[in-house]
């Protein structure tokens, strides 16, 4: 793997390029965007979980100083805010799919959704004036857990009929219970995958405003994905056609997925902007965040893994049910299906899998992806159940994992839940954990934290996932409703600098530097000649925008393929003025030459040439230097590795303290490990907080009651130590730049590491299980219980 | 935040008639938690106060065995004082974990004990150490003034002044913070002074600060983190929230004790 | 209404608000210096952190009204024209950010951590840090540049 390169190209820790604004206070997100004649947008939300809207009387507040309008869900009558997936049941019928209007029409549905919006001149005006508005309602009994929704004794969308929203399956039943039939032995797990909150740290915003004198809508809005947002905004909620509807995501802070989707507030500024002829502004505060961004994770799930007499896994089968709130968010029915079950292979060859995976409404926020989106589930599931077989038949932990691993010459893997594996060393990874984390030295700092009285524990995660999303036909044919490629477009100026146009979106991952840098390498360019553009749709020409890892993988390629483009026309302009066959131009460190001469032409002057056509032969070379691609991958990605955690609990209070986290993680091809060791550190702390602190918890009535910094516990910088990150692998097959994407895997591999850790170390005192977060209570109560 | 009207007096007596003359006057000390309860809206005060143009609210003093404490002495500053970490370093230790280093900046110890949150830190030095709070009207004895939560012995438009700690021989404060605000789950202040051998606790209480007596004659025959050991706090009176049962946070009054009695 | 007037990035600036306006709001809407953030309602993220008088303060718990006659400073007053402040270079050099969207807060509370610590164990850099709260670094590469930073 490169490493340590010098220089602007591939390998190279290359000090970023948008630092400089965000360290000055420069940087521009949604919220310090203010258009002429700006007003103020504030939402109402209902305060209940589940409620008939039996009248809204807003005369008081549109009388209200600074008032322009009052609108409720009978004044917007527009479409649903749609989702981007659908999911069969194994019966063959289509998923529930209920309507999701962006203000409530006659019922609420979870507290949060949205009522009412006031627009004023300021902010302040708006919020005052919402509280005069009279919202009867009739409360009506909520569904908040899965299994109260399950009964359906509350409907959650009663014109649908069921809180069940599709009942899916993979996998061949049949195997995985003739193969369970003849098991040596089988182990069984019940886990919860606990609620979270995302959080990114700037809160969401977006501002509407329409040109009266063109008709163009233009929306300012804190997306991952404009084009996405301006795509399903504008055909299926608004009805705006997309050459009049601009969508500009400047720069984003943070996303994690949680600004993927389409929001209401996005539609109802856009929708309203025009009503009152002026932009509109709407910025969450952090409680309003908590119950309007999508919620991620949420499932309940139990599993059985069949072993036979030597520690092989012969069958897994699991049984899920994922919550997905109130309405389906625009990703939500992939999350637990194909971004979670089809995963349950693991790094492990069990032969037979089968998964069948329940989607429920309830009251509450909806559920959607956030970082890993379905693999953490899978992940955690398999790498618990893994650990407890071990525990079960006297297998040591490592042992049984390498038992079982997928061989490193065993690729391509076709696994039994339709993924087919291109590459991975899962065996070199543990490995290299393993002496990084000091295994052998871990029996000598168990007994000296014994000495002080404190319970040490080292857990294990040797986990996989996929990402580089993702091939159009394969999430197709498994109810995507968009393809999901990439586009680039490399415009080389008349001086020889670059601007390039990705549909990708960085909010955090550098993209300014690490696509420039693919330029730079594949051109022979020095950095600041190249200037990456995205997020602003009448920029860019398309983009599925950023999540699932997928950046790099597929915008990336994307651009590699536009760039090499670029040198195929260039070549054919060099061989114009160098009066040679193209096929003898030669492109090395930035110059044209003519094999085998010392005849040749600068990039620059190449670039000059093309804009500057004097001779052209015009029916064989068009004027211009301006490539595009759009690249569809022909699989996923599959990124893996070992991460290790050893942990100290102190048994007298419960708390327990990450001593060291180590992760091995295979990513393919490193453009920058700078920025990927970034990534995999901002992934592990979201992993360890989810296994040691956060939970999104609601009350009977479906109040969220960790709904503020002040009860969601957010990790702060003393609640990690440093992290030992290093990559190292094997190369993606199927793109060119042998990469694989590293958004997630810290996110992924790290919790059941850490569970198993906490396991481990309360194992001694009995302790054998142990839910997310491992609260101190609930470590205490643990170790209480069994004395 | 509702709209209110500002005033900066000068003097105390200024501040007293500016909140005489007001409909629902509130004091603003630091704000450290007043402007959070105002931003969201759980408060509408007509008008507030800011005490922080009044110069003899601010200081520190240590003398005959006491130390002084200005009220709009702000956390960072007690943390920092060296008259304090030499006369009471329990007391400095405390200041120096209360918030986090900005709320620690802006808060003050008037405020602090004039709100009496229930899971603030000051109020458990307080009632430990013996410590008199002066107001503009009078001397009340810690053992009076915190009277339940969020409630004190203070008047209306009554504005504490000073704070005096009896300097002890023997201080110390361990808290366990909540994971997700930082405040005090439980927090055990135990001191040997003038007022006797006094543990204290905040943040466990469902009527706020209170003393653990069984804890105090325990101590009282053998000062040790050991004689500690078997005391059982009762769970009845405690809080029961998602962060802590009544039960755990009775748990962690004995364990938070014995750390602060050890650090001694 | 009342009118402030204070001293902001070491230019004397006043305006009209209502007793009702934050700092952070007086500073991002009327001098429309945006590199100040808000995070939060709770006063616990920190994005917003910016120094009066010298010490760092979340701007979003104060009134503007309270800093009248103050010495301010934000994240745009730290550098000196393309010249970044150690602190902000320290950042850039140990990819201590990635969105951006905390780093404002975090780097001024780092500052003032130096400036009342100038040698910091790891564990007092966490310590100070936990006014802010930063989703994207898992503080790794914020210590980093903290203990750097403090080198200098």
């Amino acid at each position: 793997m490169p490493d340590g390169t010098t220089g602007t190209g591939i390998g190279a820790a290359v000090k970023r390029v948008e630092d400089f604004r965000f360290l000055t206070g420069k940087g521009n997100y949604t919220d310090d965007i203010n258009r002429p004649g700006q007003s103020f947008a504030y939402i109402l939300r209902s305060p209940h979980a589940h409620a008939k809207i039996t009248s809204i009387d807003s005369s008081a507040a549109k009388a209200a100083a600074g008032v322009l309008a009052v609108f409720t869900g009978e004044d917007m009558q527009v479409g649903s805010l749609p989702c981007g997936w659908q999911i069969h049941s194994k019966d063959g019928s289509p998923m529930l799919e209920p309507e999701h209007p962006p203000l409530a029409k006659g019922k609420v549905r979870y507290v949060g959704d949205q009522v009412a919006v006031v627009i004023a001149d300021t902010y302040s005006q708006a919020k005052d004036a919402a509280e005069s508005i009279v919202v009867n309602y009739e409360v009506l009994p909520a569904a908040v857990s899965m299994s109260d929704a399950l009964t359906d004794k509350s409907l959650v969308h009663d014109d649908i009929g069921s809180n069940l929203c599709f009942d899916w399956e993979i996998g061949d039943e049949a195997a995985v219970d003739e193969a369970m039939s003849k098991a040596a032995h089988i182990t069984k797990i019940d886990l919860v995958n606990n609620r979270l909150v995302p959080n990114a740290m700037e809160p969401r915003a977006a501002v509407g405003e329409f040109d009266a004198a063109t008709g163009e809508y233009t929306l300012y809005t804190t997306s991952q994905n404009p084009h996405v947002i301006r795509l399903l905004m504008g055909a299926f909620v608004l009805s705006i056609p997309e050459h009049k509807l601009r969508v500009v995501a400047p720069d984003v802070g943070g996303g994690f997925g949680s600004k993927i989707y389409h929001y209401a507030e996005e539609a109802i500024v856009t929708w309203a902007a025009p009503k009152i002829g002026r932009p509109i502004k709407w910025v969450a505060d952090r409680s309003e965040a908590f119950i309007s961004d999508a919620h991620g994770r949420d499932q309940i799930n139990h599993a059985e893994l069949a072993l036979d007499a030597n520690g092989k896994f012969l069958a897994l089968k699991v049984q899920t049910q994922a919550n997905m709130g109130a309405y389906l968010s625009t990703f939500a029915p992939c999350v637990p299906t194909y971004l979670s079950a089809t995963l349950l292979a693991g790094t492990y060859t069990t032969p037979a899998i089968h998964a069948n995976v329940k989607a429920i409404f309830t009251n509450t926020v909806p559920v959607d992806a956030y970082r890993g989106a379905g693999r953490p589930e899978s992940t955690y599931l398999i790498e618990r159940i893994v650990d407890q077989a071990a525990r079960e038949t006297g297998i040591d932990k490592v042992e049984i994992r390498r038992r079982n691993f997928i061989p490193a010459d065993a690729f391509p893997y076709q696994t039994p839940v339709a993924l087919q594996y291109d590459s991975g060393d899962y065996e070199a990874t543990l490995s290299s954990a393993t002496k990084l984390a000091d295994v052998a030295g871990f029996a000598a700092r168990k007994a000296e934290a014994a000495s002080r009285g404190k319970l040490r524990g080292m857990g294990y995660s040797t986990y996989l996932e996929a990402c580089g999303i993702a091939p159009s036909a394969v999430v197709g044919s498994l109810g995507a409703r968009a393809g999901l490629y990439e586009s680039a477009e490399v415009r080389v100026h008349p001086t020889g600098s670059v601007t390039v146009f990705t549909g990708t979106h960085s909010h955090g991952q550098g993209h300014e530097t690490t696509f420039a840098q693919l330029v730079s390498d594949r051109l022979g360019l020095p950095m600041e000649n190249i200037e990456i553009s995205h997020g602003d749709t009448n920029k860019v020409q398309f983009g599925m925008g950023t999540y699932g890892s997928r950046s790099l993988a597929v915008g990336g390629e994307a651009l590699i393929r536009a760039v090499d483009k670029i040198i195929d026309k260039a070549k054919k302009i060099a061989a114009h003025v160098l009066e040679a066959s193209a096929d003898d131009i030669e492109f090395k460190d930035g110059n044209f030459t003519v094999a085998g001469t010392d005849r040749s032409m600068a990039f620059g002057e190449v670039a000059l040439t093309a804009y500057v056509p004097h001779n052209f032969p015009h029916d064989e070379l068009e004027p211009g230097l301006d490539e595009k691609a759009f690249y569809d991958p022909a699989n996923f990605t599959y990124p893996g590795g070992c991460h290790i955690c050893e942990v100290e609990i102190d048994p007298e209070t419960g708390v327990t303290e990450v001593i060291k986290f180590t992760a091995v993680d295979d990513v393919g091809r490193v453009i920058n490990p700078m920025i990927v060791e970034g990534q995999v550190h901002g992934g592990v702390a979201q992993g360890i907080g989810q296994a040691l602190l956060e939970y999104a918890a609601y009350d009977e009535n479906g109040q969220l009651v960790t709904g503020s910094f002040m009860d969601y516990t957010m990790p702060r910088a003393d609640n990690f130590p440093k992290f030992d990150v290093t990559t190292e692998g094997t190369l993606c097959t199927h793109n060119t730049l042998g990469v694989k994407g590293v958004g997630e895997v810290g996110a992924i591999g790290s919790p059941p590491a850490v569970i198993n850790a906490v396991i481990d170390a309360l194992w001694d005192r009995g302790v054998r299980d142990m839910s997310m977060p491992a609260t101190p209570e609930k470590v205490w109560s643990a170790l209480q219980a069994a004395e | 935040m509702y709209e209110f009207e500002h005033h900066k007096p000068a003097s105390v007596a200024d501040a007293a008639s500016a909140m005489k003359g007001a409909d629902d006057g509130k004091l603003l000390a630091g704000g450290q938690t007043m402007i959070p309860t105002l931003k969201q809206r759980l408060a509408s005060p007509s008008d507030l106060v800011d005490l922080s143009g009044i110069a003899e609210l601010k200081g520190i003093t240590v003398s005959g065995g006491t130390v002084t404490i200005g009220a709009m002495t702000n956390h960072a500053a007690v943390a920092a004082s060296a008259d304090i970490k030499s006369a009471l370093p329990a007391l400095a230790e405390l200041a120096d974990h209360i918030g986090d280093a900005q709320v620690r900046n802006r808060g003050t110890i008037g405020g602090s004990v004039a709100n009496n949150d229930p899971a603030a830190d000051y109020p458990a030095a307080c009632l430990a150490l013996g410590a008199t709070i002066h107001t503009s009207q009078r001397d009340i004895a810690a053992d009076d003034f915190f009277t339940g939560l969020f409630e004190t012995a203070l008047e209306d438009d009554e504005i504490i002044t000073k704070i005096s700690f009896p300097v002890a021989s023997k201080a110390a404060y361990v808290k366990f913070p909540n994971p997700a605000s930082r405040y005090a789950l439980v927090g055990v202040f135990v001191a040997d002074g003038p007022a006797g051998i006094r543990v204290a606790v905040t943040g466990a209480g469902q009527d706020g600060v209170f003393r653990v007596p069984e804890m105090e004659s325990a101590l009282s025959s053998n000062f040790s983190a050991d004689a500690l050991a078997n005391v059982k706090v009762s769970a009845d009176n405690l809080n029961a929230d998602i962060h802590a049962s009544a039960d755990y946070r009775a748990h962690l009054i004995t364990v938070m004790a014995k750390r602060a009695v050890a650090k001694i | 209404m009342a009118t402030v007037s204070m001293t902001v990035n070491g230019k004397s600036v006043s305006g009209e608000v209502e007793p009702r306006t934050l700092l952070v709001q007086f500073i991002r809407e009327q001098l429309h210096l945006t590199g100040t953030h808000v995070g939060c309602d709770t006063s616990q993220c920190g994005a917003c952190v910016v120094h009066v008088n010298g010490d760092s303060v979340k701007s979003c718990t104060m009134l503007a009204v309270q800093a009248d006659g103050s010495d301010v400073t934000t994240i745009e007053g730290l550098a000196n024209g393309d010249t970044l402040h150690p602190m902000q270079e320290a950042f850039r050099d140990n990819h201590g950010l990635q969105c951006g969207f905390c780093t404002p807060g975090m780097v001024m509370s780092a500052v003032d951590l130096l400036k009342k610590n100038p040698k910091p164990s790891e564990g007092e850099i966490r310590e100070w840090l936990e006014g802010n709260i930063c989703r994207c670094t898992g503080y790794h590469n914020i210590v980093k540049a903290v203990q750097q930073a403090a080198q200098a």
